[in-house]
């Protein structure tokens, strides 16, 4: 035996600590996995050992090293050990985490610790990983340490609110007024956590939270603490958008704070973002001029601000951002590129194009000139190409941009090619020529196989020519170029594109040429195909094949038919006649419903039940009518829709962070028009000039500065002619002007497929500004076992509540007494309601103790006067006492630690001792208390009852089945049953009811019979056997103490008949 | 929010790393990574914003961070949180981790990172700024340490005076 202590010692002092393991760590450079490997073993050894220290040790390692996945707390009363758990917890611990169940209590026991940073350490640890379950549990033991004597804990406490309220929003609005009156709490720090809370609330749904303006204009002219102030200008900079009156009030003080000399850089550019997006063109666009580059950067953050409500007063500066494109840091660069984004117009789009393209020629790194490509086409694509009006000039850009080498962004311009070719009709030509060349000259791209991204180009530019292969100078040359052999490099969705065209084009050759006397050339085609398609054939991708290996074959035929000398060409091009119009995603939805076809009618009549009704099937088929088919339908499909959208709503009511649909933003369903009702707006315009060969983009900026010139010849010449006619009639002319945005026309328009709008936006939907209704209250949740109360005594001496101040003069109302017992879903939670004051109590049994019995009341303030000198006194009857301090007499109070200001709420705990615990019994109490007003103090009486039920004696304890077994053959329990009639619930509601309401837990359920078990804090085993039928409930119940059986079964059928 | 922060050194070796979001153990030595690789490069004498994009979910999310002798420090937040204000947080961890640790070294991060964890705690809490008081800050990282030194010297007592495990 001593051996075995002397060596369990020994071991424990070659046991690695944290200092030893990164040592270790640092020594085995070569091998660092391996060695971290066997560190875990030895941890794995560690925990598994008693002893707490060695444990500690372990998961302090284990923290380090971050491997494990679940661990349980170290369940010890010590504050290192706590704190090394829930650090590994925060480190490890998630949402999936399954252990986070266990962990409820041994939370709420450390959040009720005496120990301040117990307490603390345990809100830090749940920040991390507050779960909707967690948070559901303990909203209302946070909502208590809100309020908590010490700063340090209720500065914690209000932060980790926020993580609640994400997790559990129905907290939110009964938590709101204390989260309120924390903005004005007297610790800064407090202060802080209010405001950051409310800050990032406001954020999602800033509406909720305009009440609270004038409170923070106060915090704003008062606060110190640069933190605050932030965070404050922050808030109001989301709310003045919704209440212009702020902005002229904010402008003052926030001017102010800006020539304030002590407070740092900080707070004034804050100022300034936010008075930008206030103000009505202030010049402080000064800011960009400082070369200090964070303050550049910030000023280029604050200019896009400015750009969404004063474009103008941007596009002035518009070198200066181009300037910045020639910083050398890319950050100040990137949000440079941003604003150009929003400062383009018909008019000076080409020229920031143009400087755009040629920084992309000088860029250096990929991600960069990657993110220059992807704003080039962003800027020209923005609003269905509003501002282009010229596309031949954007086709050149794009294939300008094809020579970029390296980028990631082929795909993006290959679509952007595919759709301005698909929806610009008078740019067909122009951009098939073009990509004819891009095809002819497919080598200089593909040429580097590593980066070829831009390969993606070819499958537009096969697409288009073979697609639009009619607008071809010479369709042979492009088809030989799309079937080199070099074309098998190319990614697999690309060549399927290219055979698929090539027979497009085969298609066109042969028109042309068949036209022709000489039939021997077509037959050289249709060789061509024959010739070039088994290496596609041969393909690994199986799409490729299989379009070869069918092109393939169809060529084969047609040649078999060209050597008869028959005319083939129409009938292979008819395999490919016919335009691809582009779809709006939406489009669907507006193809009518075929004439007869009703589509809720059953196709297959569902199984009829009876065999009876067997011959209705043949009636409903002949019965379907197209009178009924579309008139109603739509109807039906509207009525259908509003319905799921209701649903939908609903839905989204509970998710926090939805907002509601704005009344317009759905659309109705349109009358029914035909297919070509599809919204595609088409308009032919004008067609330029035609450059000839290899277009340059630049050249299209003059071409465009004459046409320009050109129409406003035109217009002007227009105008005189008006004039000239008018000059005769009417004196009175107006000016044209300088040209503006309407002006210029543009040379080509596209298509616009009409898209809806996005339906809806999300904020956090929760209304804070709603009183409380009382089912909003937070679960007190009584079932689960909790820590021994401190005892009343200890209470007064820990909580000295903060004095305030009280402010509001009082009425003199005489209070009422209005007893009753709550009759919604927490029975044993009893209200009562008076005009100065409002408690809830919540009756516990003491788990350690078997017998006591906690009974935590809340108090709440409910007149505008300030409660003080509160004492809570009952009169003990035989069997229960409350328990009082030592030396204090039978029949004294007990004080309530603490005093009450308006509208506050608290809670104290008391502690009774019981007797005998199998009868029911009710304790008539008294609560006198101070009502102080400014001028004068009354003192009130309030009388009271408490009902201590036999079901607050019962403990939820969970049992084996199978020690749940050996307890009923026991036999020592007495038996007594009961049946509810009526109950119709679903079962598992029904186990759900007992459980939560009588602390009992589910032993076992088989279908609609269930056991369950519960042990009250004496120890009498209550064992009930549920079963259900046709809404009778029958409960058989087994326990050792008849009379606290029968109790509990009346409480039961209580529960459910008032349900 | 802040959503994560990250110490590194210059060769790219994690020394802290607090995600306030719940990421993969892949995915955070990913976005680790991808974050030195994205700062390393920057030059000194430029600004200390750093779009993140897609690092850490959604473009509202920026990089800032701050470069000591042989320490970066990264943090990352959204949009809520003011650019200026979270440099002159990182500006005060340090200068705490400066006076906790007396002369603080990246060998400090390295051998006491559950104090640094702790450190943490107290300035930063589940994404949200929690005190930026320094003063206040190192009040009661002393006080739990006191407390925890305190425990230790009884907790190796009752441990030596009997071994509870046999």
């Amino acid at each position: 035996m001593a051996l075995k202590i002397v060596k369990g010692s020994i071991d424990r002092m070659f046991d690695k600590n944290l200092q030893d393991l990164v040592r270790g760590i640092r020594n085995h450079k070569e091998d660092e996995a391996k060695y971290i490997s066997t560190c875990i073993d030895e941890i794995k050894q560690e925990l598994k050992q008693d002893n707490i220290a060695v444990k500690a040790n372990a998961v302090c390692k284990l923290t380090y090293v971050r491997s494990l996945s679940t661990l349980p707390f170290s369940c010890n009363t010590l504050f290192c050990c706590t704190r090394i758990g829930y650090l590994a917890a925060s480190q490890c611990f998630h949402e999936s985490t399954d252990v986070i169940m266990l962990t409820t209590n041994q939370i709420r026991k450390d959040l009720s610790s005496p120990n301040q940073y117990d307490t603390g350490v345990a809100l830090t640890g749940l920040s991390c990983f507050v779960t909707p379950d967690l948070a559901r549990d303990l909203a209302n033991d946070i909502m208590t340490l809100m309020s908590h004597t010490k700063p340090y804990i209720r500065k914690k406490a209000v932060l980790i609110m926020y993580k609640v309220f994400l997790k559990y929003p129905e907290s939110l609005r009964p938590a709101f007024p204390r989260l309120k009156e924390k903005l004005e709490d007297p610790d800064p720090g407090v202060q802080s956590a209010a405001v950051n809370v409310i800050c990032e609330l406001a954020r999602r749904n800033p509406k909720n939270y305009l009440s609270l303006a004038p409170l923070f204009f106060k915090l704003m002219t008062s606060s110190t603490n640069n933190w605050v102030l932030i965070k404050i200008i922050k808030l109001f900079g989301a709310l003045t958008p919704l209440e212009p009156r702020l902005g002229k009030k904010l402008i003052e003080p926030l001017t102010n704070l800006i020539h304030s000399s002590d407070s740092e850089l900080i707070v004034p550019l804050s100022c300034i973002a936010v008075l930008i997006s206030l103000s009505s063109g202030m010049p402080n666009h000064s800011a960009s001029h400082v070369v200090c580059v964070i303050v550049k950067y910030l000023g280029l953050l604050a200019m896009s601000k400015i750009l969404k409500t004063h474009p103008k007063s941007v596009q002035s500066h518009k070198d200066l951002i181009l300037q910045c494109l020639d910083d050398k840091d890319e950050s100040i660069r990137l949000r440079a590129l941003d604003l150009l984004y929003g400062m383009v117009s018909k008019k000076n789009l080409m020229e920031i194009v143009k400087k755009l393209m040629l920084h992309v020629d000088k860029a250096e790194g990929t991600t960069y000139r990657d993110e220059l490509l992807t704003k080039i086409i962003d800027i020209c694509s923005q609003s269905n190409y509003q501002y282009i009006t010229n596309f031949e000039w954007y086709i050149s850009i794009l294939v300008e941009l094809t020579r970029l080498e390296g980028t990631r962004h082929g795909h993006l311009i290959a679509s952007q090619m595919l759709d301005v070719a698909i929806r610009v009709k008078a740019i067909r030509a122009f951009a098939v020529a073009q990509m004819a060349t891009l095809l002819d000259n497919a080598h200089l791209l593909t040429g580097n196989t590593q980066r070829n991204g831009i390969c993606e180009v070819l499958y537009a530019a096969a697409w288009i020519c073979g697609e639009f292969s009619e607008h071809l100078e010479n369709p042979l040359q492009t088809l030989e170029a799309m079937l080199r052999p070099k074309v098998a490099t190319l990614p697999g969705h690309i060549q399927a594109v290219y055979v698929q065209n090539a027979a497009k084009l085969f298609a066109t050759v042969l028109r042309s040429q068949e036209g022709n006397t000489d039939s021997t050339t077509a037959q050289e085609t249709s060789q061509l195909m024959i010739d070039r398609l088994p290496l596609f054939v041969q393909s690994a991708n199986l799409e490729v094949q299989e379009r070869a290996s069918c092109i393939l074959q169809l060529v084969k035929y047609i040649q078999k038919l060209q050597q008869k000398d028959v005319e083939v060409a129409e009938e292979v091009s008819a395999l490919f006649a016919g335009e691809l119009n582009p779809v709006a995603p939406k489009a669907q939805k507006k193809v009518p419903v075929p004439e007869g076809l009703d589509l809720d009618a059953w196709i297959n009549e569902p199984p009829s039940e009876s065999e009876s009704e067997d011959e209705k099937p043949k009636a409903i088929f002949t019965k379907e009518e197209p009178k009924h088919s579309r008139p109603r339908h739509t109807e039906v499909d509207e009525k259908e829709l509003a319905r799921r959208r209701e649903a939908r709503k609903q839905e989204q009511a509970n998710n926090p962070f939805y907002i509601k649909a704005s009344p317009s933003s759905q659309k109705v369903y349109q009358e029914t028009p035909g297919v070509e009702h599809i919204p595609v707006v088409q308009i032919d315009l004008s067609v330029p000039l035609k450059v000839p060969g290899l277009p340059m983009s630049d050249q299209y900026v003059k071409l465009e500065e004459e046409r320009r010139q050109k129409e406003r010849a035109e217009k002007k010449k227009k105008e005189k002619k008006k004039r000239k006619e008018k000059r005769s009639g009417r004196g009175k002319k107006h000016d044209s002007g300088p040209e503006s945005e309407e002006d210029i026309t543009p040379a080509h328009m596209v298509d616009i497929v009409t898209e809806e709008m996005p339906e809806v936006g999300r904020i956090l939907h929760v209304c804070v500004c709603r009183p409380l209704a009382d089912s909003e209250k937070l679960p007190v949740r009584s079932h689960r076992p909790t820590e021994a109360p401190k005892s009343p005594a200890e209470d007064g001496d820990t909580e000295s509540a903060a004095p305030q101040e009280p402010k509001k003069k009082s009425s003199k109302e005489k209070k009422e007494k209005k007893k009753d017992k709550d009759k919604d879903r927490k029975v044993r939670l009893k209200e009562k309601h008076f005009q100065h004051l409002n408690m809830v109590c919540d009756i516990q049994g003491n788990l350690q103790d078997g017998s006591q019995v906690v009974v935590s009341v809340i108090f709440e303030n409910k007149c505008n006067s300030f409660l003080k000198s509160m004492e809570f006194n009952v009169l003990d009857s035989l069997n229960s006492k409350l328990q009082r301090p030592e030396g204090a007499g039978p029949h004294d109070g007990l004080t309530v630690p603490f005093q009450l200001p308006p509208g506050v709420s608290n809670e104290a705990r008391f502690v009774f001792t019981v007797q005998s615990i199998v009868m029911p019994q009710k304790l008539k109490g008294t609560l006198t208390f101070i009502v102080k007003n400014e001028d004068s103090s009354t003192h009130e009486k309030l009388d009271f009852k408490l009902h201590f039920t036999c079901t607050s004696y019962l403990i939820t304890t969970p049992c084996y089945s199978d020690a749940f077994a050996k307890l009923l053959e026991s036999g020592d329990l007495k038996g007594s049953s009961v049946r509810l009639e009526g109950v119709n619930m679903p079962f598992h509601h029904l186990l759900a009811r007992i459980c939560f309401h009588h602390h009992f837990s589910v032993v076992e359920r088989i279908d609609s019979c269930a056991s369950m078990y519960s042990r009250s804090i004496q120890g009498h085993h209550v064992c009930l056997l549920v079963k259900t039928a046709d809404q009778t409930v029958s409960i058989d119940a087994k326990c050792d103490e008849p009379s606290l059986l029968g109790n509990v079964l009346d409480e039961i059928k209580q529960t459910f008949s008032q349900c | 929010m802040i959503k994560a922060i990250l110490i590194f050194n210059n060769h790219g070796k994690p020394r802290l790393s607090k995600f306030y979001e719940h990421y993969s153990e892949d995915t955070e030595q990913q976005i680790i990574r991808e974050t030195f690789h994205l700062v390393s490069k920057r030059d000194e004498n430029v600004c200390n914003f750093l779009e993140g994009g897609m690092l850490i979910g959604g473009s509202d999310n920026k990089l800032i961070y701050r470069h000591y002798a042989t320490l970066y420090f990264v943090f990352c937040v959204d949009s809520s949180e003011s650019e200026l204000g979270i440099l002159d947080l990182i500006q005060v961890f340090v200068e705490t981790l400066d006076k906790c640790f007396e002369n603080v070294c990246e060998l400090d991060l390295i051998f006491h990172v559950d104090k640094v964890h702790n450190i943490l705690a107290e300035m930063v809490m589940g994404g949200m700024v929690l005190e930026t008081n320094m003063n206040e800050i190192i009040t009661q990282v002393d006080a739990q340490n006191k407390m925890e030194k305190s425990e230790v010297r009884i907790f190796d007592h009752e441990n030596s005076q009997s071994p509870s495990y046999i």
